[in-house]
């Protein structure tokens, strides 16, 4: 290991519960923003999110049609691949199932697509049951741009860089396409608790 | 070791804490000694490295405020109260304390005498780190090359290096403090945040083509680079070095 | 215009270990808008990776990713990459 520091601590809490910490993560009080890209500023009048693909019928929301679904609030701990894990998070947003309700498909992969080009895969069934949504606040106000507002992905199981900011819209496919960090040496799955951090992890 | 740096691989290196000093209330300047230290060029940075017991680890990138012909290389850090690592080099280290870091790196965003001027340097607070580097470099080599320092700062009391650059000006170089924050009684000075007329004022006319290098906050570097362009001064004229939002 | 982004002095270190020259005066050339920049010059984005990205058009030049003490970097945003002589 390097060399230790004498005295260093660094700013992270010691007082959570270890076990909701995946391996190799740290509970940090703040919320590190992070960014593959400049922050996009889109109209909300001309926003929409889409859900594309293999499936019977594409559907679309404007930014009213979307704020009109029914929503919930949602208290989870989320864990980044740089390490640091939030604990007790707490977002309001719309269940990916139901943006799926009453849709037919033969799709098992979706791709999340954002403003920017950011990509990222999952599996379908890692965003079904309950296990994702389409979050539009954070703590309780508006999801702020730096954090990926107006709407971004909220995949919770899964490390964060598979939770897309800045979401427009979710292409089903039969087919798997690795996304944005995937290609680039990160794990094509990323659970947190199996430490797939990186391809071949 | 003196081999692998020589190749341009970088390595990490244990540096030896002499002295930590305060510059302002928030700023302190740590002086290192590096054994193995192959020598820099003034704007250059290091990368320091800080691991705890339990493994976890941060890097963060601080500019070099000391000359080349320093015999210690010398750090000037800003605390930033929610900082990870700024906090610990400033309130923490104690003469004998030693800390991974390695560098010299950076090539870009360096100035050596001889080059031909005129120059501008503009600094937004901590900014001013790597630009002293240049100002003391070019102090020990004699050099008279027309060199202008536009340095922002909170206050009269948060100017870091106040009374070197004060010794210092002179002889081609000229020092103008914009205090945006709060100034003392009786300033005459500017009051207010770098601006295209400030530095149409201070810095050397586009057609004299400067070398210009600006340094600070990200926001500070963008809105300053944005003015000198729309002056006329050629984009590639221009060094920036941003320090993010905060720096550190 | 981002506060959080840098240039690519910012990232000097990583570019240096990685390439194991110094990288911030190559200068490289854009795949999608041929603009021409010291990588000193470019913009560079932190998340789980580092991205570089070109300051005219935000077209992503090349991705770099640490694992360990190995380095997986995707270039292919670059039409060209030239090295300066001086190391």
């Amino acid at each position: 290991m390097s060399f230790v520091s004498r005295g260093f601590h660094g700013r992270r809490r010691s007082d959570a519960d270890p076990s909701r910490v995946p391996p190799g993560q740290y509970v940090t009080q703040d919320f590190p923003v992070l960014s593959a890209g400049p922050t996009p500023h889109p109209s909300l009048a001309t926003w929409t999110l889409s859900l594309v693909g293999e499936l019977d019928e594409e559907r679309a929301w404007t930014w009213e049609q979307f704020r009109a679904l029914p929503s919930e609030e949602i208290t989870v701990d989320i864990h980044c691949v740089t390490k640091w894990s939030k604990l007790d998070t707490v977002w309001r947003g719309v269940s990916v199932d139901t943006l799926l309700e009453g849709l037919d498909t033969a799709a098992e992969h979706v791709i999340q697509y954002s403003d920017g080009g950011y990509t990222t895969n999952v599996p379908l069934e890692d965003v079904t049951g309950g296990k994702a949504w389409v979050v539009y606040e954070y703590d309780g106000e508006p999801l702020d741009p730096e954090h990926g507002g107006p709407a971004r992905m909220l995949v919770p199981h899964l490390y964060f860089w598979k939770s897309a900011k800045w979401l427009r819209g979710l292409r089903l496919q039969t087919t798997d396409e690795p996304g944005f960090w995937e290609t680039n040496g990160y794990n094509n799955y990323g659970d947190p608790w199996k430490e797939q951090r990186y391809w071949g992890d | 070791m003196e081999g692998a740096a020589l190749l341009g691989r970088l390595i990490w290196q244990l540096a030896q804490v002499v002295n930590v000093s305060p510059e302002t209330p928030r700023v302190k300047t740590v002086v290192f000694d590096v054994p193995a230290w192959p020598g820099h060029r003034s704007g250059q940075h290091v990368d320091v490295r800080l691991t705890a017991e339990d493994g976890y680890q941060v890097e963060r990138s601080y500019s070099i405020a000391s000359a080349p012909n320093a015999t210690h290389v010398e750090l000037t850090v800003e605390r930033l109260d929610d900082g990870e690592v700024s906090p610990y080099l400033t309130d923490e280290l104690r003469p004998g304390d030693r800390i991974e870091l390695r560098g010299p790196v950076g090539g870009y965003f360096v100035w050596e005498p001889g080059l031909r001027g005129p120059v501008l340097l503009v600094g937004g607070g901590s900014g001013i780190v790597p630009l002293m580097a240049m100002i003391r470099e070019r102090a020990a080599a004699d050099d008279d090359v027309d060199m202008r320092l536009v340095f922002s700062s909170r206050g009269w009391d948060d100017v870091i290096y106040r009374d070197e650059l004060e010794h210092l000006a002179g002889n081609g170089l000229t020092v103008v403090h914009t205090l945006t924050r709060s100034q003392p009684a009786g300033w005459a000075g500017y009051a207010r945040r770098v601006d295209a007329e400030m530095l149409a004022e201070v810095g050397p006319a586009a057609g004299d083509r400067p070398l210009i290098y600006v340094c600070g906050p990200t926001p500070f570097v963008e809105s300053v680079a944005t003015a000198l362009v729309g002056l006329g001064h050629e984009a590639y004229r221009i060094k920036t070095e941003r320090f993010g939002p905060t720096g550190g | 215009m981002d506060q959080l982004m840098l240039d690519g002095n910012g990232v000097a270190g990583l570019l240096q270990e990685v390439f194991a020259v110094e990288m911030t005066t190559a200068v490289g050339t854009c795949a999608a808008c041929s603009a021409v920049e010291p990588l000193g010059a470019v913009h560079v984005f932190r998340s789980a990776g580092v991205v570089l990205r070109c300051p005219h058009c935000d077209h992503v030049l090349a991705k770099i990713v640490k694992r360990g003490g190995q380095a997986c970097v995707d270039l292919g945003g670059f039409r060209a990459l030239a090295t300066t002589a001086r190391v």
